[in-house]
């Protein structure tokens, strides 16, 4: 568990390429050194931007190490892919170096389906200028023109058939250090698609998964380890260091092995075994003096309208109010959980010669950052070690700061190991928001003006240094604290993407310090919410014109590649104009479609869907959605798709089935009976198409899908019976409710 | 209280309460982390494993009632070699972050042994008491089907 930079980056002759991972345009340098280890040590690395480095060795294995984390979607497998298709060598000498402050890079958090939009580009780049380098090498060596020679599978050889020249990387590294040589690519090539780039290579890390033989960061054992609980205030989940008080501790029941830890209203348990740890914390009486704090479950949205909110205004070229021929409708979402099957566990060794936390953070030195104000120590390594699933802020970080805590108290290594309730009830939600939409007609059916008006808590609530302990629930109960964090987010995707010639959009944030409930980033941040109100509200326009939504969607919109996605999967879908004119009710179950586009973030991903519902007293049932994806060039195709039909199948049960339910005193639904997660039942078949673009930079792929179905399947349900539903989710009893007022 | 338990075709003994789930047994004591805790509820099968030829939720199984022999992922097939079952699910790549996995390979072989060409109803009624958060089904369903077709191959060859 000692390892160092030095163990992993032997001293050993490499040729070390230093790139900006995390900040594209940093100058790329190829180096040939006679020790990689001393060549790389970060002080060096970070000058100029420099935050990452591909290193090949005297054996010709190629390392990348990058600071970027494997969540379960793949990117480690599709990272090494841009690697070995760039320096043309074989997929299996290369292996990505997972987060770790000891050995990597400061690249900030591996979130937002960014890793291979932020980074791989740059690293494929980086790998052909190590190409670039080892064929000027071979040239010098061989006293030929570099224009002579070529790359093939791990060696420099001659363009012609006929030519004996060949030399090996490995060897071109290992003779011996001439001098050092630099090379400089332009800032953008784009990613050729050759060797493993562009192919459905296998994941690594699966065999092992499905062996039994991966420790996931709940399975990891640290020598001398005990294990803890955290026993946290009865006001599950609430934000304000108001909602509970502790009173007083009764420890006289517990077992004898076990200590108690208590830090302000920091509460927690240790012993010597897991079991004995979960048996302590059952026993502690703990008694608290609560206060209500959170608005009761159906007066959440009225009290969101209350708060007071800072102004953001995000464009301003039409007018801030509209005729009363305006068209107007306000679209709610809730706040939702994270899903992690796997509740969250860190393991923390607090000790006099150091500190060393292991965790399934998405970002160890954000992470590290917080850990050091709360600690009061900056001798604090964080290693990654990867756990179940993550869509975004979940308790991964929190599970360590609890780890440290106890460690630091009982003066040994400590594993902590949230429950399921643990999870559900305090990890950081997703944010629940309110979208108002407005929007005036021409007498062409044209839109002439367009109005948003958004109120959002922010969706990152990550750890960070200038927030230190305030963003750790451990730091926030032992000091009262909420964390004063800056806004982002809930302007996500808030501007349609459509040619509007006038457009008055404004956010409208909440402070923390106002919200109920613990918000943070969760799939998309605010684009899933803003999306499912613009393209509802696309849909209800184009009926209100008179208009097929397919035709209405296409004269707004003249981005080239997001009318091909859009016009892609209505061609996949065979999609009818005028099929979407709204059905009527029958409660055996009535059958629509509808469509959604968006370009995530305004300037990434372009999806298209199109999903068919049917709709009756059982409920509302996807039965088919069609998803076109542009991500620019595709790495690992099979890898993409399974990260959409991932993002298709929880969108589908964030729109139809997920809400926290909360009382006044705190969250309710804290396992999976009272938040179904999606079931085997009723799965809808899903169809992708991919629009592969290999001259084009690399976009983030992935949650970009999530995006577009909430309103895809709204706009389905009108279809097929006429009802506009624009509060989520859709649960049957809402579907109902929506049915007698229409009928009324 | 010491309980002998066979797991995986060894047998092992446990000193430990007996109101202790078999999860903490096999995770803790014997070091076999395939089987994972992901509710403590048996809402969600991330901790299956078979008791004799039954499917149980380790997490909510007494020490002291357990009244078979234990098997887990590890002991799916002998040594490193895979079941169909786990062949089937690399072959497909039905795995995000794989947490659930092992407990839908559970539920998987305990349907296949019975069933052996199942229908997409019959697989949904074997994998109720299974959950999977990255929304893997589509694949899972996949996977399950094509290890019934290897267990059918294998069977019409011998």
């Amino acid at each position: 568990m000692s390892l160092t930079r030095r163990d992993v980056l032997k001293s050993v002759p490499g040729l070390v390429v230093g790139f900006g991972l995390s900040m594209p345009g940093v100058a790329t340098a190829a180096r040939f050194v006679a020790d990689m280890a001393e060549t790389t040590r970060t002080d060096q690395l970070r000058a100029g931007g420099v935050d990452a480095w591909l290193a090949i060795d005297a054996a010709g294995r190629v390392t990348i190490y990058s600071g970027k984390v494997e969540l379960g979607t793949g990117v480690a497998t599709a990272l090494r892919q841009l690697a070995a298709g760039g320096l043309d060598v074989a997929f299996a000498d290369t292996r990505l170096l997972q987060a770790d402050t000891a050995l990597t890079p400061d690249l900030g958090y591996t979130a937002g389906s960014k890793t291979l939009q932020s980074g791989g580009t740059q690293l494929a780049h980086a790998a052909r200028l190590a190409r670039a380098a080892l064929i000027e090498r071979a040239a010098a060596r061989l006293g030929v023109a570099a224009d002579t020679l070529t790359s093939a599978n791990g060696h420099v050889v001659g363009h012609a058939a006929s030519s004996a020249q060949r030399l090996s990387y490995a060897a071109l590294i290992a003779d011996g250090i001439d001098r050092p040589l630099a090379a400089e690519l332009p800032a953008f090539a784009p990613a050729v698609h050759r060797g493993p780039v562009g192919q459905s290579i296998a994941r690594e890390d699966i065999p092992a998964k499905i062996a039994g033989r991966f420790t996931y960061m709940q399975d990891l054992v640290v020598p001398g380890m005990w294990h803890g609980r955290v026993i946290r205030p009865p006001t599950t989940g609430a934000f304000s260091p108001d909602a509970a008080r502790l009173i007083a501790i009764d420890a006289s029941d517990l077992p004898e092995a076990a200590q108690v830890v208590r830090v302000g209203r920091f509460v927690g348990v240790v012993a010597p075994d897991e079991w004995q740890a979960m048996q302590a914390a059952e026993r502690l009486r703990l008694a608290w003096d609560t206060t209500m704090t959170v608005p009761a479950g159906d007066a959440l949205f009225p009290h969101l309208e209350t708060l007071p909110a800072t102004r953001d205004v995000i464009r301003d070229t039409g007018p801030a109010a509209l005729g009363s021929d305006a068209h107007t409708a306000t679209y709610h979402w809730p706040f939702q959980s994270h899903d992690s099957i796997g509740p969250s566990a860190a393991i923390a060794d607090v000790s006099p010669d150091g500190v060393h936390i292991w965790s399934g953070t998405q970002g160890v030195y954000p992470l590290r950052a917080a850990l050091v104000e709360l600690l009061g120590r900056d001798d604090i390594r964080v290693s990654y070690v990867e756990a179940s699933g993550c869509y975004g802020h979940n308790g991964a970080d929190d599970a360590a700061a609890d780890a440290a805590l106890l460690s630091r108290a009982v003066g040994r290594p400590v594993r902590v190991q949230w429950s399921r309730a643990d999870e559900h009830g305090w990890a950081p939600l997703g944010c629940a928001m309110r979208m108002r939409l407005g929007a005036t007609l021409g007498n062409d059916g044209a839109i002439t003006a367009w109005q948003f008006d958004n109120r959002t808590p922010t969706h990152l609530n990550r750890p960070a240094k200038q927030l230190g302990a305030a963003s750790l629930l451990a730091g926030q109960l032992a000091r009262d604290l909420v964390p004063d964090t800056r806004h982002v987010g809930g302007d996500r995707n808030t501007i349609s993407g459509y040619d509007l010639k006038a457009e008055h959009i404004v956010v409208n944030w909440l402070a923390n310090r106002d919200m109920p409930l613990r918000a943070s980033a969760l799939r998309t941040l605010g684009a899933i919410q803003n999306t499912f109100a613009n393209e509802s509200f696309m849909d209800e326009l184009a009926h209100a014109a008179g208009r097929d939504p397919l035709a209405f969607r296409l004269a707004h919109l003249h981005e080239p590649r997001a009318r091909r996605v859009l016009e892609t999967v209505a061609h996949a879908a065979g999609w009818q104009a005028g099929e979407s004119a709204p059905g009527t009710w029958q409660d055996d179950g009535a059958r629509g479609r509808g469509m959604a586009q968006l370009t995530y973030e305004n300037n990434a991903a372009r999806v298209a869907a199109v999903v068919a519902v049917v709709v009756g007293t059982h409920g509302i049932r996807v039965t088919h959605a069609w998803v076109a994806h542009d991500c620019g060039p595709v790495v690992n195709p099979d890898g993409l798709r399974n990260q959409i039909e991932g993002n298709v199948i929880q969108a589908i049960n964030r729109t139809l089935n997920e809400a926290i339910t909360f009382d006044p005193y705190g969250i309710t639904s804290l396992e999976w009976s009272a938040y179904p997660l999606a079931d085997f039942a009723a799965l809808p078949e899903i169809d992708i198409t991919l629009i592969d673009r290999p001259d084009q930079p690399i976009l983030g792929a992935g949650e970009a899908t999530s995006a577009a179905i909430p309103a895809a399947i709204a706009n389905a349900v009108h279809a097929a019976c006429g009802l506009r539903l624009r509060t989520v989710p859709f649960k049957r009893g809402a579907l109902m409710t929506a049915r007698r007022e229409h009928s009324a | 209280m010491t309980y002998r338990l066979i797991v995986n075709d060894t047998a092992h003994d446990i000193d430990a309460p007996g109101d202790m789930p078999l999860l903490y047994a096999l995770r803790n004591h014997l070091d076999l982390k395939a089987t994972r805790y992901g509710c403590g509820l048996a809402e969600c099968g991330a901790c299956a494993v078979f008791v004799g030829r039954d499917v149980r939720q380790s997490c909510v199984l007494p020490l002291a009632a357990v009244d078979g022999p234990v098997t887990t992922v590890e002991g799916l097939a002998p040594g490193d070699a895979l079941s169909p079952v786990q062949q089937a699910f690399i072959d497909e790549q039905a795995a995000q972050c794989g947490y659930c996995i092992s407990g839908m390979m559970i539920a998987a072989t305990a349907l296949l042994a019975d069933t052996p060409d199942p229908d997409d109803a019959a697989i949904a009624a074997a994998l109720t008491s299974n959950l999977c958060g990255c929304g893997t089904h589509v694949r899972i369903v996949r996977a399950i089907k094509r290890a019934a077709r290897m267990q059918r191959q294998a069977r019409n060859a011998t």
